[in-house]
């Protein structure tokens, strides 16, 4: 279980278990290189697909099975942009904010985002619905502005088109 | 399985291909779906892969790949021939690696995307060929964690050349073993430095190693590595299946680089995408007749020859050649081929700030000049944005764009930053100077201070 106080601080009280199918896809990444360390990102994403996020207790857990220090667990964990040391919404929006995107207009659809969802970048919906963040070069420049919600990638998104875009993820 | 329309669909597949000009592209379906294993052999699939394995010495591959003069794709431009040469010729190191930078991160960059998409047998076959020219019994593709239908087809694909034999023990009854993994990253675009990916597929954060000692020498898990973009690797197979003399006569005779790249075009232009183009056509071509001109009610105020990391230049340019010597004369670096028009409602300050605040949130921060001096320059550029800037500001950009040049960082992540920001205060520098507030004392010193 995990309380959000007034501060924000994250209170985590319960101890943190590995469930068995995370136990078991961790143990098969393992396998594809040559050195367990290789698989402490995916171990990551295995459990922050399951959960969301990567609780405090995870870096400890992973550490163990994969024969390295949770210290060196979570220093990765808290490179990379991609894996969330706190919780997020159900849904994910990630806003291309290259130079394209930019000369596209992205700015003008993260304000509508602010205008509709009451979140900036980096922020979480009071309803845990999408949580916003900006995204390096999503690859589809010729589509400017471009932005993914979870796994779909879009194009040509414009302000007038972003209460539209949102209604399929509840 | 549903059909699903790929994001990387766009001019590349409706413009007039072949096989004799189009090596990259020619595969292409005109609805974008990915050209499966079937239909890709049937499009001559796998034929270099044969022939490679079945009557060339692995020497002879990259004796070829040398003589054909291609050179990496991936930004840089480092001959792929003379990287290959770099690998060890004591065979007892005999666990080498082949890895595909496959990170494609740079802004204004779509390629890879839809090569691997749309013809994931091609960069299977590239890596085939190439492992066995460089010994390499295992490959990864480093692909980015964002590119979520580019993992699924590359997965589907391996699979499929797995159960063909064209992956695995004894490739084709060559003796020859090859596996292939796919490793998808979770974000931050440094892991596109080479050494810094290696260290990121070791699980580690991605901080660029030192250089000497190159990965050929000393990569993943200590041993023998050539990291090679996507693009690079698919150019591979027709190299191999058609010969040098056909390689060089792709591209135009100005070029000094030989055969195709993929070239693009994007911003406020009539019709933004990317085309398989030869070497040497002029950048004014490029974005006249194949992405239209500027959109009416736009006019070209400047643009970028290939990536976030490469100089701005003016519309007077655009006569400079699309090869990387082409480019240089204009005084930057084709980069990716992939231009961004920069139209003229837009200001140059806000485009730098915001390009400097996505440089300083992907510094690593393991080198002092980038992880202070990105930041450094956002904090100014803001600060111009808003018109509340000092007379010193530009001087002291001026000096960042120094300080954080090549040569000077661990890195190209830096130098790659301060590119653009140089050459848009070359061009535009009163648009800079009207962000110094208007109050502002007038600097007590013309000279940068280091802090």
């Amino acid at each position: 279980m995990t309380q959000t106080t007034n501060s924000n601080t994250l209170i985590q009280t319960d101890r943190f278990i590995l469930s068995e199918a995370e136990h078991a896809a961790i143990e098969h990444e393992m396998h594809h290189y040559e050195d367990p360390r290789a698989a402490s990102i995916e171990a990551l994403k295995i459990v922050q697909k399951a959960r969301g996020w990567v609780p405090d207790g995870a870096a400890d857990a992973i550490g163990e099975i994969l024969g390295i220090p949770a210290s060196d667990v979570e220093g990765v964990a808290t490179f990379y942009s991609q894996i969330f040391r706190q919780p997020v919404g159900r849904h994910i929006i990630r806003v291309c904010d290259s130079m394209t995107c930019y000369v596209g207009g992205h700015e003008s659809v993260v304000a509508e985002m602010h205008k509709q969802l009451g979140i900036g970048l980096g922020e979480t919906t009071h309803d845990s619905r999408f949580t916003l963040l900006p995204v390096c070069c999503l690859g589809n420049c010729d589509k400017a502005p471009a932005l993914m919600i979870d796994d779909d990638t879009f194009g040509d998104v414009q302000p007038d088109g972003v209460a539209k875009l949102l209604e399929a993820y509840v | 399985m549903s059909i699903k329309t790929l994001t990387s669909i766009g001019p590349a597949n409706k413009i007039a291909r072949s096989e004799e000009s189009h090596p990259l592209t020619w595969r292409l379906r005109d609805d974008a779906q990915p050209v499966w294993l079937e239909e890709y052999q049937q499009k001559n699939g796998y034929a270099a892969a044969r022939k490679a394995l079945s009557e060339m010495a692995q020497a002879d591959i990259v004796q070829t790949v040398k003589d054909s003069g291609l050179k990496g794709r991936g930004g840089a431009g480092f001959p792929t021939g003379v990287k290959w040469g770099l690998m060890p010729a004591d065979e007892s190191m005999n666990i080498r690696y082949l890895l595909c930078n496959a990170d494609e991160m740079e802004p204004n960059t779509w390629k890879d995307r839809m090569l691997m998409e749309q013809l994931p047998h091609l960069l299977v076959e590239g890596m085939l060929i190439s492992a066995r020219a460089l010994k390499a019994y295992r490959g990864y593709i480093f692909l980015r964690g964002e590119y979520v239908d580019a993992a699924t087809n590359l997965n589907r694909a391996i699979e499929e050349a797995k159960a063909a034999g064209l992956l695995g023990k004894n490739i084709l009854g060559s003796g020859f073993d090859f596996e292939l993994f796919v490793h998808t990253g979770a974000g931050r675009y440094i892991c596109g430095e080479e050494t810094a990916l290696i260290n990121s597929l070791e699980g580690r954060r991605a901080n660029p190693r030192a250089k000497p000692p190159f990965p050929a020498a000393v990569g993943v898990w200590g041993k023998p590595t050539c990291v090679n973009n996507v693009e690079t690797l698919c150019n591979v197979p027709a190299i191999v299946g058609n010969g040098v003399d056909w390689y060089k006569s792709l591209a135009r005779p100005e070029s000094e680089d030989h055969g195709t790249k993929l070239m693009g075009f994007s911003g406020k232009v009539k019709n933004p995408g990317l085309w398989e183009l030869p070497f040497g056509i002029s950048a004014r071509e490029l974005f006249e007749d194949y992405a239209g001109g500027m959109r009416d009610g736009y006019t070209l105020k400047c643009w970028q020859p290939g990536g976030a990391g490469t100089g701005f230049l003016l519309p007077e340019h655009l006569d400079a050649l699309m090869y990387a010597g082409g480019i240089g004369k204009v005084g930057t670096r084709m980069g990716t081929g992939l231009a961004l028009a920069v139209d003229d409602s837009i200001s140059m300050v806000s485009l730098l700030r915001n390009m400097e605040e996505f440089f300083a949130r992907e510094s690593c921060g393991w080198c002092t000049p980038c992880r202070d001096g990105l930041p450094w320059s956002v904090k100014i550029l803001r600060a111009l944005e808003r018109k509340q800037g000092t007379q010193q500001d530009i001087d002291t950009l001026l000096g960042l764009v120094n300080f954080l040049g090549p040569g000077k960082t661990f890195c190209a992540h830096a130098p790659g930053a301060v590119e653009p920001l140089g050459s848009a205060i070359k061009y535009f520098r009163s648009e800079f100077e009207a962000g110094v507030a208007s109050s502002a004392a007038p600097a007590t010193t013309g000279q940068f201070v280091p802090a």
